[in-house]
């Protein structure tokens, strides 16, 4: 079985029906529906309706369906939470994630909803975006606090305004937030997204942060432009020599299971449990089983 | 039996004798043997349309390259309908939302037929809803130059507005405050018409040369105010698009040009206007460099990006019909290997090879495109006429490889459709269907899908297209015609490829 | 759903459409649709979907105007239910 992946997440202001009803044609691994920030408190009703009318209505084929509601103290959360259970979102994304108290309330909230709307308890995920200094600190137990969580996320305009500082291109002043975020998503066992890059027109500096952000550990980046999407996807993408490698590997592998052997060899050198899962995680990234 | 002439010297019976250095040819052709340096100029409209000899039932020309900057056409149409003349053909090489006044006109009966290669706006409503009695008849570039050149249309005279000329005529359309750089499409009417009449606020100093038309061509000029309006002839630099959906198709257009094996040395293109065509230009300029390949020449609609690509060295030659911006018109005028070519040269199908039959491949864009592969670039879903026939099916059919792209739906408006509304190229010369949701190929080119399956494009069927944007949209109730023709749809080659109905209110 | 004010949701960018809710008239009680739709062909899908979004809401008497921009059909709903939540007077915000 193939892990998804979140390599891209497109935010789709949720109020906007000529984006929500087909973002998906731009082929990102995820789409964000937005009911937050790009939506102007007076239509916070009218994007919740448009929003679960369209995931009612419209196939987004494969890509996944994630909804980042409104923060859990404003008045909007609990009815988002109930719109978009009901109408068949995957993954609720809970924006300014400050502990894991926060996560079981979310959790508490949407299994509630799964009750109440007939959806089998537990299938709706959760993810996390850490907005300040205190969640990334409380980053490990954030990530830990559920057994539906599948990702945390590297908010950085908050963030930084709370840092007191401000975002520069070369990202130094995200550095620690993004090496704390990746330590705590892996030793919790889900996936590392990173911040957007809202200088569209900027299509260098783009590329070297995703470069960076893949070399530190992330499994994928939130993008706010389709343009975004293939340059990321570029990157993920596996060298042809690593594809083939990693081919050779699972064979391998799956011949010493077949044998009963506990000993993977390849070309007369041992090969550890680590490097066939890394292998396996290049082919998942090249699109193969 | 010999007879003398003026100079007392034998003339054989039967052969007509001198009668002087500077006599009136006593024949039927207009052109007099000039005494002296007669002036060609003349100081009004309404002059030029008495001495060109025109009359009521007469057909009249014009050229669109002042797109919707166009001021010639409604000026001389009025100065026409002043002097009293009625039942006029009006043959235009297209015409656009400027257009509108003449509604007026054809309602008077001062223009009782148009042919066209396009309408827009309000006269093309009116058409629509049975302004004429006579249906107006659509025809391509290369079809009007093949009509023109056999003489089925045949034009008495020709009113064609010029950025520059002298006073002997000789005119060119890259310089000139309404430079509008090619004049492609009125070349061949210059050399047809009975009378030539050019409009001009661009007089100059004799010799205007090099010329697009030439002196021996031109009865006379006609200085006015103004022949366009320059900030609506065409922009500065055609600008690529920011839309994410045609950026996208753009996109898949160059991979599937690639995997189709397009992309090589030597290789030639044309593209559309449109806001994907355009982008594709783009991104091919990219993979161009990627693969280190260089284009023979580009043909066409120029633009600003591909005389960028020219300048760079990746295109070797432009053979330019119609200059769509003034970075276009800028380097027809200065650069060597970026040619002017006419309307025939570029795509007539009744001589022996016109530019079309030289490309490898063309992106072309579409309001409807059925599941034949049939395409539709001249009514909208509502059924009105809205656009132009223009090249389409004359590159669709010269073309090694035809792309067609559009988006799946417009709104609520399905792209790919069972039936188009009006058949303008017909599918055996359309080989792939670019849109963002899928890219069909047609099942005559079992070669192309094998290319692309191997290139990891993943086509897909046409009929899924279609039946996807109808799920999309829901399927719309059919548009209300009446039986009567408004328009006859002209093949390039003079044949009728379909009609078009007047709308029911 | 009563129908006490005037709700309005929706805008009149392309795929969207601007929906209007108000009380009925005084002579004119029960349900009354002014539409407005840039394609005719689609004209009576966008008053089926506007009907049925009335019904879901469970509104029987109002005075509707829609201004339709090639709006799919859940959009209208979605625009139909926000305007009538709002025309009764129920929304939080």
């Amino acid at each position: 079985m193939i892990a998804r992946l979140r390599r891209t997440m497109l935010f789709v202001p949720g109020n906007n029906p000529a984006m929500v009803k087909d973002a998906h044609i731009y082929g990102s691994d995820s789409l964000i529906f937005d009911l937050e920030d790009s939506v102007s408190p007076g239509e916070k009703d009218a994007a919740r309706l448009l929003v679960r009318c369209s995931l009612e209505a419209l196939d987004y084929g494969p890509t996944e369906r994630v909804v980042r509601i409104n923060a859990l103290d404003t008045p909007w959360a609990g009815e988002d939470i109930r719109a978009m259970v009901a109408a068949g979102i995957e993954v609720v994304r809970l924006p300014k994630t400050e502990s894991a108290e926060d996560i079981r309330k979310l959790e508490g909230l949407v299994a509630e909803a799964e009750r109440t709307f007939g959806r089998p308890a537990g299938s709706v995920r959760l993810m996390a975006a850490l907005e300040s200094p205190l969640a990334v600190i409380n980053a490990y137990e954030i990530a830990k606090a559920s057994p539906r969580m599948v990702a945390i996320a590297l908010s950085a305009e908050d963030y930084v305004t709370c840092l007191k500082t401000t975002r520069s291109r070369e990202g130094v002043e995200l550095a620690e937030a993004r090496g704390r975020i990746v330590i705590a998503a892996k030793a919790a066992g889900i996936m590392a997204i990173d911040t957007v890059f809202s200088d569209v027109a900027d299509e260098e500096g783009f590329a070297k942060e995703v470069a960076l952000v893949k070399q530190m550990g992330f499994d994928g980046k939130s993008v706010i432009n389709p343009s975004q999407i293939p340059v990321v996807h570029a990157a993920y993408r596996p060298r042809k020599e690593e594809v083939l490698k990693a081919r050779r590997i699972l064979q391998a592998a799956e011949e010493a299971e077949a044998r009963g052997s506990g000993v993977t060899s390849l070309d007369g050198k041992m090969i550890d449990k680590p490097i066939v899962e890394r292998a396996r995680r290049v082919l998942e990234l090249a699109g193969e089983a | 039996m010999m007879r003398k002439n003026l100079l007392r010297r034998d003339v054989p019976e039967g052969m007509r004798p001198f009668e002087g250095a500077w006599s009136r040819d006593p024949g039927a052709s207009r052109k007099l043997l000039s005494a002296g340096r007669p002036s060609k100029l003349l100081g009004s409209i309404e002059e030029a349309i008495r001495k060109s000899g025109l009359e009521s039932g007469m057909t009249v020309s014009f050229h669109h390259h002042f797109r919707e900057g166009d001021i010639v056409v409604n000026l001389v149409m009025e100065a026409v309908a002043r002097l009293g003349l009625r039942d006029l053909t009006l043959a235009s090489s297209s015409l656009t939302n400027v257009h509108a006044p003449l509604k007026d006109l054809c309602a008077r009966g001062v223009i009782r037929r148009i042919y066209t290669s396009g309408l827009r706006g309000e006269l093309a409503e009116a058409v629509s809803r049975g302004l004429m009695d006579v249906p107006v008849v659509i025809h391509s570039h290369g079809g009007r130059a093949r009509a023109l050149l056999e003489g089925s249309l045949k034009p008495d005279v020709a009113f064609l507005g010029v950025p520059s000329c002298d006073r002997a005529g000789n005119a060119r359309g890259w310089t000139g405050k309404s430079a509008c750089g090619s004049l492609g499409y009125a070349m061949v009417d210059a050399r047809v018409a009975r009378s030539v009449v050019l409009l001009t606020d661009g007089l100059e100093e004799l010799p205007a040369v090099p010329a697009s038309i030439g002196q021996d061509l031109v009865d006379w000029i006609v200085p006015v105010e103004a022949v366009g309006d320059p900030k609506r002839i065409s922009a500065g630099a055609t600008r690529m698009t920011r839309d994410p959906r045609e950026l996208l198709i753009a996109r898949r257009v160059v991979d599937a040009m690639e995997a189709a094996g397009v992309i090589r040395e030597g290789f030639s293109f044309q593209t559309g206007s449109g806001g994907s065509s355009l982008a594709a230009v783009r991104f091919l300029r990219d993979r161009m460099i990627d693969l280190g390949v260089r284009a023979s020449f580009a043909l066409g609609g120029i633009t600003s990006q591909t005389v960028k690509m020219h300048e760079e060295g990746l295109v070797g030659a432009l053979f330019d019909v119609q200059s769509f911006d003034m970075e276009a018109g800028r380097s027809l005028g200065v650069n060597a290997n970026h040619f002017e070519v006419d309307a025939s040269f570029y795509a007539n199908p009744g001589v022996r090879g016109s530019a079309v039959n030289l490309l490898d491949a063309v992106v072309l864009s579409a309001l409807e495109v059925d599941t034949d592969f049939n395409v539709n670039v001249i009514t909208g879903s509502d059924g009105v006429i809205r656009g132009a026939s223009g090249g389409h099916c004359d590159t669709a059919a010269g073309s090694a490889l035809t792309i067609v792209v559009a988006p799946l739906t417009r709104g609520r408006t399905a792209s790919i459709v069972p039936s188009v509304d009006t058949l303008v190229t017909p599918g055996e010369t359309v080989d792939l269907v670019v849109t963002d949701r899928g890219t069909a190929v047609n099942p005559r080119r079992p070669d192309l899908r094998e290319a692309l399956t191997k290139g990891g494009l993943a086509p897909v069927d046409i009929e899924e297209l279609a039946a996807l944007a109808e799920r999309i949209t829901g399927r719309p109730d059919p548009v209300a015609h009446t039986d009567r023709i408004v328009g006859i749809v002209e093949y390039r080659d003079g044949t009728v490829i379909d009609v078009i109905r007047q709308i029911r209110e | 759903m009563e129908i006490i004010q005037i709700g309005m949701a929706g805008t009149l960018e392309s795929c969207d459409a601007s929906v209007l809710v108000e009380p009925p008239g005084e002579g004119s009680p029960g349900l009354s649709l002014e539409i407005q739709c840039p394609d005719r062909r689609f004209a009576g899908h966008v008053e089926r979907a506007v009907r049925a979004a009335l019904a879901e809401a469970g509104v029987a008497a109002a005075r509707v105007s829609v201004r339709d921009r090639s709006a799919l059909d859940c959009t209208l709903r979605a625009r139909v239910l926000a305007a009538c939540h709002r025309a009764s007077g129920k929304v939080t915000s």
